[in-house]
């Protein structure tokens, strides 16, 4: 999910109007949550992996969503094992993943401009003060920089990995701030430059 | 169409970067050089406002308008001037605040990418180029908004010689004026004018024929540039 938040394709789900996409997931995330037995789980996760398929997307996509959460994921398993027995934690586990992978379905079948649509969209009723523009150019660039973070992250543990730093949470940490510091100012200097306003 | 620079200083701190330039630039084609920290990108910032002079003033042909209405700006690093995740949106974004019409904005866009022959990476995501290509890109954004000036901050750093080549050829097809700073020094070879900025003014001024080999010189025989 970190990775690539879009994935381009021409699938009926990439076509998909985006308001009709959030409200399907809703309405999944919600049922998988009132409705808890196992045929509505199995069919949840049925549905989903029905998704992927539609949309062409691989299973490394959807390992790749729920790759952030792993750490999450395996600590839920531990408690609910130890509190609720092994059934209930791997209920408990695989209907989270249902809920991860959905959500990765929608921001990979979505473009940020589609979702910045729909939220101008739903935003068109808001009063005048509310800064409409300015809340989807940050919604856009959430999209655009995440991957870009996650790269940095990656150039700076290498070049500290070369350096036999890779265990230094500092020698990981500051550079990274410090890049990312850097970046948000450039990145406000050439939306300036580009846009009128 | 012409900038004018009217003895303008920019301090930083208690440092002057650059102190009391005074030009008039109507040339078409005009390089800036000088070295690491010389100030080039301060004195390219000028251009369009995103720099403000400590002292004097900046004026685009003879309006007190916002000099931004006027003249686009490339970036030295692509990574930072590309805003959204796809290509294709990303050009439009420039576009944004003009309020075009859709069918003109798609026009554009098409148009601008088939010059630079980048109609390929139309549907790509941005994060995903590679350093030339998003440099391109970041041309193509420029581009894109049809400005009456454009000033390009090391345009060709990332850029393989094809996509050089390339570049070079956008750049003399070009309507409008451009200013480069570069430190590839054949790039300005065919140039107009060329400045050489040192200790915070204009150290030489004039033909790339004379400045260019004087600005050599000074680095390879007596190491004082
Ligand atoms: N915000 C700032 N505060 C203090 N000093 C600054 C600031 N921004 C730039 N400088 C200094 O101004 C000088 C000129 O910087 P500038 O970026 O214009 O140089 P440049 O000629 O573009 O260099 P390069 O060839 O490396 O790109 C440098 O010495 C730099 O350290
Ligand atoms: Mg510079």
């Amino acid at each position: 999910m970190l990775t690539d938040l879009y994935i381009p394709g021409d699938s009926l789900l990439h076509r998909a109007r985006p308001a009709w996409k959030l409200a399907i997931l809703f309405l999944y995330c919600t049922a998988l949550f009132v409705v808890t037995h196992p045929v509505v789980l199995t069919l949840g996760l049925l549905l989903v992996a029905l998704g992927y398929g539609a949309a062409g997307l691989s299973p490394r996509d959807a390992f790749t969503a729920i790759r952030p959460a792993l750490f999450v994921l395996v600590i839920i398993f531990a408690a609910q094992l130890w509190l609720a027995g092994l059934s209930m934690a791997v209920y408990v586990t695989l209907r989270l993943m249902a809920l991860l992978l959905a959500a990765a379905l929608v921001t990979y079948t979505t473009r940020a401009s589609e979702f910045t649509e729909g939220i101008m969209a739903l935003l068109s009723r808001a009063p005048a003060w509310v800064p409409k523009d300015k809340i989807a150019l940050a919604m856009s660039l959430v999209w655009r920089f995440i991957p870009l973070i996650r790269a940095q992250f990656d150039e700076v543990r290498e070049a500290q990995r070369a350096r036999g730093l890779e265990r230094n949470m500092l020698a990981l940490l500051v550079p990274l701030v410090v890049r990312t510091l850097k970046t948000a100012d450039e990145v406000a200097e050439a939306i300036t430059a580009r846009s009128l306003d | 169409m012409s900038m004018h620079f009217d003895r303008v200083s920019v301090t930083k701190g208690t440092r002057e970067i650059l102190s009391e330039i005074t030009l008039e630039l109507t040339e078409s084609r005009i390089g800036v050089i000088g070295n690491n920290g010389s100030g080039k990108s301060t004195f390219l910032r000028l251009f369009n406002g995103l720099e403000k002079p400590t002292s004097g003033m900046v004026r685009f042909s003879d309006t007190e308008d916002d000099l931004r209405r006027h003249v686009g700006f490339m970036f030295q690093n692509p990574d930072n001037q590309i805003v959204y995740p796809l290509v294709e949106e990303d050009l439009a974004f420039g576009l944004k605040s003009r309020k075009l019409p859709k069918a003109e904005v798609a026009a554009r866009i098409e148009r601008v990418l088939s010059d630079l022959s980048l109609t390929h990476l139309k549907g790509r995501l941005t994060h995903q180029l590679s350093g030339g290509e998003k440099q391109m890109v970041a041309l193509a954004g420029v581009l894109v908004t049809e400005p009456e000036m454009i000033v390009f901050d090391e345009p060709t750093t990332l850029l393989d010689l094809r996509n050089k080549m390339q570049f070079m050829r956008v750049l003399a097809t070009l309507p409008q004026p451009a200013v480069v700073v570069s430190h590839d020094l054949d790039l300005l070879a065919g140039f107009d004018r060329v400045l050489h900025i040192a200790e915070g003014g204009i150290y030489a001024d004039g033909p790339p024929e004379e400045v260019i080999p004087a600005y050599r010189k000074l680095c390879e025989d007596l190491g004082g540039c």
